[in-house]
């Protein structure tokens, strides 16, 4: 909107709002480094007298991080595997062929992402503990394999920009479908594909609710579980409680920062064509 | 021909299900089969110990007389209807002060978008120690300011605001799809409106309000859906308390069902939320047909 932005008002609107967003993480990474008699200091102090990484060992001395650093990063790569998978293949039957019945299956696709997951929670719940996969990571990895709406509309999104020609060219040549798909489509696709991939992979890591059913045995234990635990036990040790959250949000900024690109355009393209 | 093209149908019919039936599995196994089935649990009495016992409609009975549901629902419409708004409206012009040409602007996205991809137990973690009234960071500013310290979500009556002003801050995903709405929007309508004298305030309402309506309503039934689901945070930070004034209703029915193993009554408890917000999304849309303008229609 050309409301003559560039005028200092709104820049400094926006330096103002951008310190109140950041301000949380500063007070993160100030409390990590300072001891517990600092914390605990009245009036407060605003930094701490030396930065050293204490916290950060006996973060990792009193709770196994390392593994539940290993079982997220486990768990994300499976599922991102799995999602990319799926949505790759399932898109394609809804973006480049026409058959009866196509229609409806994508409305009922798409009118799962009105479904509460409260209400699968249970059941599914259910049908995974008679199964026997309760503390197994079977029932947080293997539903990827089936695609989910929202991926699944990305990638269709993407597809549905290729032209047909390519497809119809193949097929002249005696191509068949599959073909197509793997030679030509996800060549093409990998952009959508990596955003795909990086949304899959932060939502596993920051999934909370999935682990807490499934996953009772210490050493089954992913970040977002481990670090709930720990806030339990250490609440009254701020210093370690941050140092411990520090480490949980490291690897999310870290993603970011290299794949910003996938995050910006896969969120721009479903909320756009949505 | 003619055989031909039959031939293309017949193909494609036959691939397009190849192509398509993970995803038709995935959705008997793991949406439409749970939710029928959860339909049947919520009519017996079960703790996943002994079988299941067909008991009528005896939980919706007991769900009606309890309480705490409405309680619980009490507080979750509370929290959606502060956090829908307040949000849409806060993230819609965080957008509209991003959308400018000047170098670093992406500094400033960046800053806005982090909170909401950071892992909610960390978030949650993060907010206690900053809503602590001894240690934490408000009371810190409130105390050098001269101001009276406070409680937060502490406190029954500033557990649900305080949690709403957390959750603005985790929603920077909006301000995304909000911005790239406005880059796509043709400067030739800024450019007419200003020929016909209008000011940058009217662009505003007449322009850009309208044109964003449709990405606004989208954003706000996410928005809605999401708030109406409020778990992790709660769960974390107040357990419910204090004197259940952030009892979220998915909080309660966690509990019944794993603390408690009352899987019926849980399950009765899972439909009564999925009416309420089928009932709140179709109230959505319906209000949208008098302010949502699509271009092409």
């Amino acid at each position: 909107m050309q409301l003559r932005v560039k005028n200092s008002v709104s820049l400094a609107l926006l330096v103002i709002l951008s310190i109140i967003m950041v301000f949380p993480f500063v007070w993160l990474i100030r409390s990590s480094f300072m001891t517990q008699r600092e914390i605990m200091t009245i009036p407060i102090k605003w930094l701490p007298a030396k930065f050293g990484f204490i916290n950060f060992i006996n973060a990792f001395k009193v709770a196994p991080f390392g593994l539940y650093f290993l079982n997220s990063i486990l768990l994300a790569m499976v599922n991102l595997v799995g999602q990319i998978l799926s949505s790759s293949f399932i898109a394609f039957g809804f973006a480049r062929l026409r058959f009866r019945g196509r229609g409806l299956w994508f409305a009922l696709l798409l009118s799962t992402m009105m479904i509460p997951y409260t209400v699968v929670m249970i059941p599914q719940f259910i049908f995974w503990k008679t199964l026997g996969a309760y503390n197994t990571f079977i029932p947080l990895a293997l539903p990827a394999f089936f695609g989910n709406a929202f991926n699944i509309f990305l990638v269709r999104q993407f597809y549905m920009g290729i032209p047909k020609d390519y497809d119809e060219a193949a097929l002249v040549e005696g191509a068949s479908y599959f073909l197509i798909y793997r030679r030509i489509i996800i060549p093409m696709a990998k952009p959508v594909l990596c955003s795909v991939g990086v949304f899959t992979f932060m939502s596993c890591w920051n999934d909370f609710i999935g682990p807490l059913l499934y996953l009772d045995k210490p050493g089954l234990k992913t970040v977002s579980l481990g670090l709930q635990s720990f806030i339990g036990q250490y609440s009254t040790q701020m210093n370690l409680m941050m140092a411990a959250s520090s480490i949980a949000i490291l690897p999310m900024i870290v993603v970011f920062f290299f794949a910003q690109r996938y995050f910006i355009e896969g969120i721009t393209f479903t909320g756009l064509k949505g | 021909m003619h055989g031909n093209g039959r031939n293309i149908e017949r193909s494609q019919l036959k691939w397009g299900y190849v192509f398509i039936a993970p995803c038709i599995v995935g959705l008997l196994l793991f949406n439409f089969g749970p939710m029928l089935y959860s339909l049947f649990v919520s009519f017996t009495e079960w703790d996943m110990i002994t079988p299941a016992r067909f008991i009528g409609a005896a939980n919706y009975r007991e769900l009606i007389n309890e309480p705490l549901v409405g309680t619980s629902i009490g507080v979750t419409l509370y929290y959606a209807m502060l956090l829908v708004p307040l949000a849409t409206i806060t993230t819609f012009l965080v957008a509209v002060l991003l959308n400018v040409k000047i170098k670093g602007i992406s500094v400033f996205r960046t800053i806005f978008y982090i909170p909401s991809i950071v892992p909610i137990v960390a978030s949650s973690a993060l907010w206690l120690y900053i809503f602590n009234p001894m240690f934490g960071l408000l009371n810190s500013i409130f105390r050098s300011l001269g101001l009276p310290p406070q409680n937060f979500i502490f406190s029954p009556e500033g557990a649900v605001p305080w949690l709403v002003v957390m959750a603005v801050w985790m929603s920077g995903n909006a301000v995304v799809i909000y911005l790239a709405g406005l880059q796509g929007i043709s400067r030739e309508l800024y450019e007419a409106s200003e020929l016909d004298g209008a000011n940058a305030f009217q662009s505003f309402v007449h322009i850009t309000v309208p044109m964003m309506s449709p990405i606004i309503f989208y954003n706000m039934l996410m928005a809605l859906i999401g708030a109406m689901q409020t778990f992790t945070q709660v769960f974390i930070m107040t357990s419910g308390g204090p004197n259940n004034a952030s009892l979220f209703f998915s909080l309660y029915l966690y509990r019944e069902a794993f603390k408690f193993q009352r899987m019926g009554y849980a399950s009765a408890l899972s439909w009564v939320l999925f009416l309420i917000i089928a009932a709140l999304t179709a109230g959505l849309f319906r209000a949208s047909r008098k302010w949502v303008f699509y271009e092409n229609k």
